[in-house]
């Protein structure tokens, strides 16, 4: 469903990812984990288009996405949860759903799309004329991936949704990515929480300074010895 | 109260709602482009042109006139748009600022230069109503009302819309609108023509009162951009409010001084406020 070949970028003349290749197939739940600064919200803004990439080749459905702009891409298909949430603090919960349906197929099912929106997130029903900078940092995570759920993607990419929550609500973040998949829609997900992410997920990826290091299976990299001492503290 | 001094008070009001548009549509521009358009005024200026030749002169009904002008003028924004201010939108502000400065001396000198540098007059005069002993005139009435009409269908726009409310949400966060389906550059487009058509309509409602000259701008310029200052630059409400504040200055200061003294009056106000508030009258 997405692929990138070898694909670089980064920042003026800075480099943050070398020659990075990744398949996601329809339906799967892939995860990108490594240190701080490894390039994993690279990666991601390089997917939706938010950063252009310098080289390499980028496919979703067989699509060609290298050049095309954010806006183009979120229309093929892919909502992007970016890094620190990123609201719209002075708009109120519903404005911010509203923007996350700007597209015109969104639009035209706003009525529908909001109601399964409140229906997984009962909490913004409640809050859906307060301001999003007002509300906690879980019911925050839930406007960011409420509006991104919006545009009725078929692929949803989620930049730690779980930084900064408490661990009960981080348990309740993980949950979610659960339901989310079973709905039908593909994740890619970077996580910082190596031993929650890797129940969630078929796969994974374990980025170093801008390179996949290793890649496979949630019980492969479970049991990987090197995964296990670097990352899990065990 | 004085009698006078009432009728003052009703005409500061009156002169408040037009000032209140440009602030708005001057706001709405820097809110959400964040370009300062300094040759707003003179766009006002090319509407009323454009109304005084319409109706003036080629004698099309004044309604008609008004709205080809609306549309004019907001074509003109669209324009200046794409020919001065995305070329420059990554620049640094004070060339942003010479540049529309610059649009300011050539729309101008280019009225000057096809028009001289006569006053004309639509020729349009609009009953005075009477209330008891007080007088009002008729088009400042119209003026007032239309500006209202103006303010409250921004306001509509730019919370029941959905590009009012991407118009709100860009300032806030212009790299993540990408990511939510939207093209900036269309947005900005759209706002350059809906800033446009608020000169425009304040080109209607002026025309009704003063005669049109290449320097008309000037009248209007200066203290529209004091009231967006005052009220915090891009804040909507407070440059509406501002509005008010600004024409009862002018208008008591004109009753117990001149109008003159009261200019002054008004920019000292604006100084010595800019010294107290400087983030704005109704900034927290
Ligand atoms: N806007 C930017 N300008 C310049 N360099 C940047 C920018 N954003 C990130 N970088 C650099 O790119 C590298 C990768 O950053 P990135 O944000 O992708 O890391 P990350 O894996 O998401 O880290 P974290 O887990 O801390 O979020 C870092 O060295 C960072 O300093
Ligand atoms: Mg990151």
């Amino acid at each position: 469903m997405l692929s990138l070949r070898s694909v670089s970028a980064g920042y003026g003349s800075f480099r943050a990812l070398f020659d990075v290749s990744l398949e996601v197939a329809p339906g799967e739940a892939i995860g990108v984990v490594g240190p701080n600064g490894a390039g994993k919200s690279t990666l991601m803004r390089v997917i939706s288009g938010m950063l252009r990439s310098f080289s390499g080749e980028l496919a979703f459905e067989g699509r060609s996405l290298t050049h095309l702009p954010a806006y183009r891409i979120v229309e093929a298909g892919i909502a992007h949860v970016p890094e620190h949430r990123r609201l719209f603090s002075k708009l109120t919960v519903e404005e911010n759903l509203r923007i996350g349906a700007f597209l015109p197929q969104a639009r035209r099912n706003y009525a529908e799309r909001s109601e399964w929106v409140y229906a997984l997130f009962p909490r913004l029903l409640e809050r859906r004329r307060q301001l999003a900078g007002t509300l906690s940092g879980g019911e925050q995570q839930m406007v960011a991936i409420g509006r991104a759920l919006m545009s009725k993607p078929k692929m949803l990419l989620m930049d730690e949704p779980s930084a900064g929550l408490a661990p009960l609500v981080v348990e309740q973040v993980f949950n979610l990515v659960r339901r989310i998949r079973e709905e039908g829609f593909t994740v890619l997900i970077v996580e910082q929480n190596l031993q929650q992410v890797l129940e969630v997920v078929d796969r994974a990826y374990l980025l170093e300074v801008g390179r996949i290091r290793l890649s496979g299976s949630a019980a492969e990299l479970k049991t990987n010895p090197m995964i296990q001492q670097a990352y899990m503290g065990l | 109260m004085d009698i006078f001094l009432l009728e003052a008070i009703i005409n500061g009001i009156l002169l408040g709602g037009v000032l209140a548009l440009l602030a708005l549509g001057l706001n709405l521009i820097f809110g959400v482009i964040d370009v300062v358009w300094i040759c707003y005024a003179e766009l006002v200026m090319c509407g009323m042109y454009m109304i005084f030749w319409l109706h003036g002169f080629f004698g099309w009904p004044i309604l008609i006139a008004s709205f080809a002008a609306i549309l004019g003028v907001a074509g003109l924004g669209v324009l200046l748009h794409l020919l001065v201010i995305s070329p420059i939108l990554g620049s640094a502000p004070i060339n942003q600022l010479l540049a529309t400065g610059g649009m300011l001396f050539f729309l101008q000198s280019l009225a000057t230069l096809l028009f001289g540098t006569d006053f004309r007059n639509i020729g349009l005069r609009l009953p005075i109503i009477e209330f008891g002993d007080i007088f009002i005139s008729y088009s400042r009435l119209l003026a007032f009302g239309a500006a209202l009409i103006g303010a409250v269908a921004l306001y509509l726009f730019l919370s029941r819309t959905y590009l009012g409310i991407a118009m709100r949400a860009i300032a806030q966060d212009r790299e993540v609108m990408g990511l939510m389906g939207v093209d900036q550059r269309r947005i900005y487009l759209i706002t350059s023509a809906v800033g446009g058509a608020l000169a425009g309509l304040a080109a209607c409602l002026l025309v009704l009162q003063y005669d049109v000259h290449p320097f008309i701008g000037l009248s209007f310029g200066p203290i529209t951009f004091m009231i967006c200052v005052l009220g915090g630059l891009g804040n909507m409400i407070g440059g509406f409010v501002a509005a008010f504040v600004m024409s009862q200055i002018i208008a008591i200061g004109g009753y117990y001084f001149s109008i003159e003294i009261s200019y002054v009056l008004a920019f000292v106000f604006f100084i010595v406020l800019m010294f107290i508030r400087p983030q704005g009258l109704l900034a927290r």
